[in-house]
């Protein structure tokens, strides 16, 4: 096997998570910076369209750094795609394969499943609520809590801060409640 | 501006490449995470937090500066009950997309274009949160 063939392969979460937990120091001895990628879209609203609110009323240059870590996570995800990618399809629970197929979805070739999130389908109930709607509670939740897995779970845990514990706590709760409650139901309408 | 900022799109690149290789931007994943029927998103967060806490306790144990001299600071997070009802909302939104914001950049670069829809309601849901801020509980 090849160095590229290896590479390819899907990674194990004891190589891909001590990588993620790297950038913690790795931001922090660059420039001081903390770990958190959801205020980028903070800065995007502060410098898009501020529309005079407090809360977008801030020097959004000083933190374009941001912006250029998050336009490199594009980036990674292209060159990923492109150059190391893995034709076979995600190794899954067999449990979670036999729950999809009863909602339709059989698909298991890319990361983002294309028979839920596709151009046609974003009109359609079901594609609303999934790309529409949920971004929103993203975006919306995240803000609100002050941070999101990288900000709170992961920087936030690491130095030691129990509000993040917190919001970690509750990111896992609501997912818990969401997935296995609610989201079965907005899967069956399509 | 450019110039100093050049290193963190170096380090988002890394990051990105890492996000999809370890397939934690893919929406099966996070499913599988969130009924309990797989270890390995588990396995990349706890692990992310270790190593994130063992570095952080190396740079404030050796007083470690920045690669140009400047003493690295801490700014400590304050508890208000957004990071519970947001915490929950955000929760909501994780499950569904399957990506948190992070993954969301990473997606639309391997070519799910939709995505950018996800992202710009994410970004729509930040202007709203700022807008209204001073009427929800926190």
């Amino acid at each position: 096997m090849s160095i590229l063939e290896f590479i390819k392969q899907p990674w194990p979460w004891y190589v891909a998570g001590p990588l993620i937990g790297m950038t913690v120091p790795v931001l922090l001895l660059l420039g001081n910076k903390a770990f958190g990628i959801s205020s980028s879209l903070r800065h995007i609203c502060a410098a898009c369209i501020p529309a005079k609110i407090p809360f977008f009323q801030y020097d959004w240059k000083k933190e374009a750094w941001n912006l250029f870590f998050v336009a490199g996570i594009f980036l990674g995800g292209f060159i990923a795609a492109s150059l190391l990618w893995n034709p076979s399809n995600i190794l899954l629970n067999p449990k979670l394969i036999t729950e999809l197929s009863g909602y339709g979805i059989t698909d298991y070739h890319s990361m983002v499943p294309a028979q839920l999130f596709n151009w046609s389908s974003l009109f359609t109930l079901r594609g609303l609520i999934m790309m529409v709607g949920g971004g929103f509670l993203v975006g919306f939740g995240t803000r609100y809590a002050g941070g999101c897995t990288s900000g709170h779970a992961i920087m936030g845990i690491s130095t030691l801060q129990w509000p993040s514990l917190v919001a970690t706590c509750c990111f896992m709760a609501g997912g818990f409640i969401m997935a296995n409650y609610i989201l079965p139901y907005i899967l069956l309408l399509g | 501006m450019m110039k100093n900022n050049l290193k963190y799109l170096i380090v988002g690149i890394a990051f990105g490449v890492v996000f999809v290789k370890a397939e934690v931007i893919s929406w099966f994943r996070i499913q599988e995470m969130f009924r309990l029927q797989s270890f390995h998103m588990f396995g990349v967060i706890g692990s992310a937090i270790a190593v994130g806490m063992l570095s952080v306790w190396l740079i404030k144990k050796f007083n470690i500066k920045t690669i140009h001299g400047e003493t690295i600071t801490f700014t400590p997070k304050t508890f208000n009950k957004g990071q519970i009802y947001g915490g929950l909302i955000f929760g909501f939104g994780w499950a569904i997309t399957g990506a948190c914001p992070g993954p969301l950049f990473a997606q639309i670069g391997t070519g799910a274009t939709v995505i950018s829809i996800t992202l710009i309601s994410a970004i729509g849901g930040t202007w709203v949160y700022g807008r209204f801020k001073d009427h929800l509980p926190h």
